[in-house]
């Protein structure tokens, strides 16, 4: 069964998703993050959806879903690249996404990350991988 | 047999003495009097070929939405969509083709003699057609007139959605007249796609020109910066009235998580600051 690949960018982890979103996927995906940032213990995750061309209810609750988690294991979710259509869906289904941080794409969605840990623990980070 | 007569004989009618046809109904439009519009020359070269085109679909079956008559309605469709541009109303666009049935009714009976039940047949035939032929045209018409009213519809919206670069990584959106469903959405959806084409992190809504805000617009509005929000950009709103100020209070409508400002200036320095740019003057004072 096909998985979405969880890249690890120091400490930092990165999810493209480049295939339509489906439920199983989905579910796979939550699992395999929370996994890979307790086993890493990454401090932010970077999710790319810009190539995501449509969203339902179920994958707009997972990105709320995954980030909820994420921030429990300690580690900032950012999500870069949605598309206009993606995001006026999200609207009218009603999933504003509170407390997901987003980003237009992936180089601004790494400045926000890298802002949020701090100099010390940046350095602390690479000291470690 | 006598039915195939008949048929001929709208055809013939026409053929054998065009001429004299084409002055008659020329004499029944003009009767109207002259219309400054519309040259009387090139109203003799419509109604020339449309009695070419008649004669041709006449000699088949009556039936107008048949292909054979597809030349005729083509022509007619023609006609309606110059008359729309130069402002005719629908009935003196559809007088056009009635003004036809004098003369050729005149005609048929000439030809008809004595017979007066082939008269009858033949010029309920004609009335029929002809009718026919008028009502695609008016029809032909109001359609026409109905996409211009569209048309227009349309660009108004577009005009009325401007998305400026203020700034590099700075978009304003001025906003004017009243918020509906359908505009909200075409504002959402050019902004967005202006922000993903532009990159900017900051989309600032001005609102001084819409009238009144209620509930709906309310909630379109926090749509709209929610949706920038998803995005990755950050959205103010400014241009806020005192009375809109107090109206969205009265309303109840929570817009917090969003950045609002009186004016634009306002706005513009907080999007500024926010992108790290200072303005200060060249010149000491």
């Amino acid at each position: 069964m096909d998985r979405i690949p969880i890249l690890r960018m120091g400490q930092f982890l990165l999810v493209t998703i480049q295939v339509d979103m489906h439920d199983q996927l989905a579910l796979r995906l939550q699992d395999d993050l929370t996994t890979e940032i307790q086993r890493r213990r990454s401090k932010g995750v970077l999710i790319d959806i810009s190539a995501l061309e449509m969203v339902d209810s179920f994958i707009g609750r997972m990105i709320a879903n995954i980030s909820a988690m994420s921030r429990m294991l300690d580690a900032e979710t950012v999500v870069v690249g949605m598309r206009p259509a993606v995001a006026i869906t999200l609207v009218e289904l009603g999933l504003s996404l509170p407390g997901v941080h987003t980003a237009l794409d992936v180089e601004r969605g790494m400045q926000r990350l890298r802002d949020r840990l701090g100099p010390t623990d940046v350095g602390h980070g690479s000291h470690q991988h | 047999m006598a039915k195939a007569n008949s048929r001929l004989t709208t055809a013939d009618v026409i053929r054998t003495d065009s001429k004299g046809l084409l002055a008659d109904w020329m004499a029944e439009l003009r009767s109207g009097g002259e219309d400054p519009r519309i040259s009387q020359a090139d109203l003799r070269a419509q109604a020339e070929e449309f009695l070419q085109l008649l004669a041709a679909a006449a000699t088949s079956n009556v039936d107008v939405s048949s292909p054979e008559w597809a030349p005729v309605r083509t022509f007619l469709e023609g006609v309606s969509r110059s008359r729309a541009t130069q402002g005719f109303t629908t009935q003196e666009t559809a007088t056009f083709i009635f003004s036809l049935k004098k003369p050729l009714f005149a005609r048929v009976r000439e030809s008809a003699g004595r017979d007066p039940e082939a008269l009858a047949r033949e010029t309920w035939r004609i009335s029929e057609l002809i009718d026919r032929l008028g009502m695609h045209t008016a029809n032909t018409f109001q359609k026409i007139r109905e996409d211009v009213i569209r048309r227009q519809q349309e660009e108004l919206l577009e005009l009325s959605t401007p998305v400026v670069n203020l700034w590099d990584g700075i978009l304003a959106l001025p906003m004017i007249g009243t918020l509906d469903s359908a505009r909200t959405q075409i504002v959402m959806e050019s902004l967005l796609q202006r922000i993903v084409e532009t990159g900017a992190e900051i989309a600032i809504i001005d609102i001084t020109g819409v009238p009144t805000v209620d509930t709906l617009v309310a909630q379109h509005l926090l749509k709209t910066v929610t949706a920038i929000r998803l995005m990755g950009a950050d959205c103010i709103i400014s241009g806020i009235r005192p009375q809109i100020a107090q109206t969205i209070v009265h309303l109840g409508v929570e817009l917090h998580g969003v950045t609002t400002k009186a004016t634009l200036a306002d706005a513009l320095a907080i999007a500024l600051t926010r992108t790290g740019l200072t303005v200060t003057k060249t010149k000491a004072q």
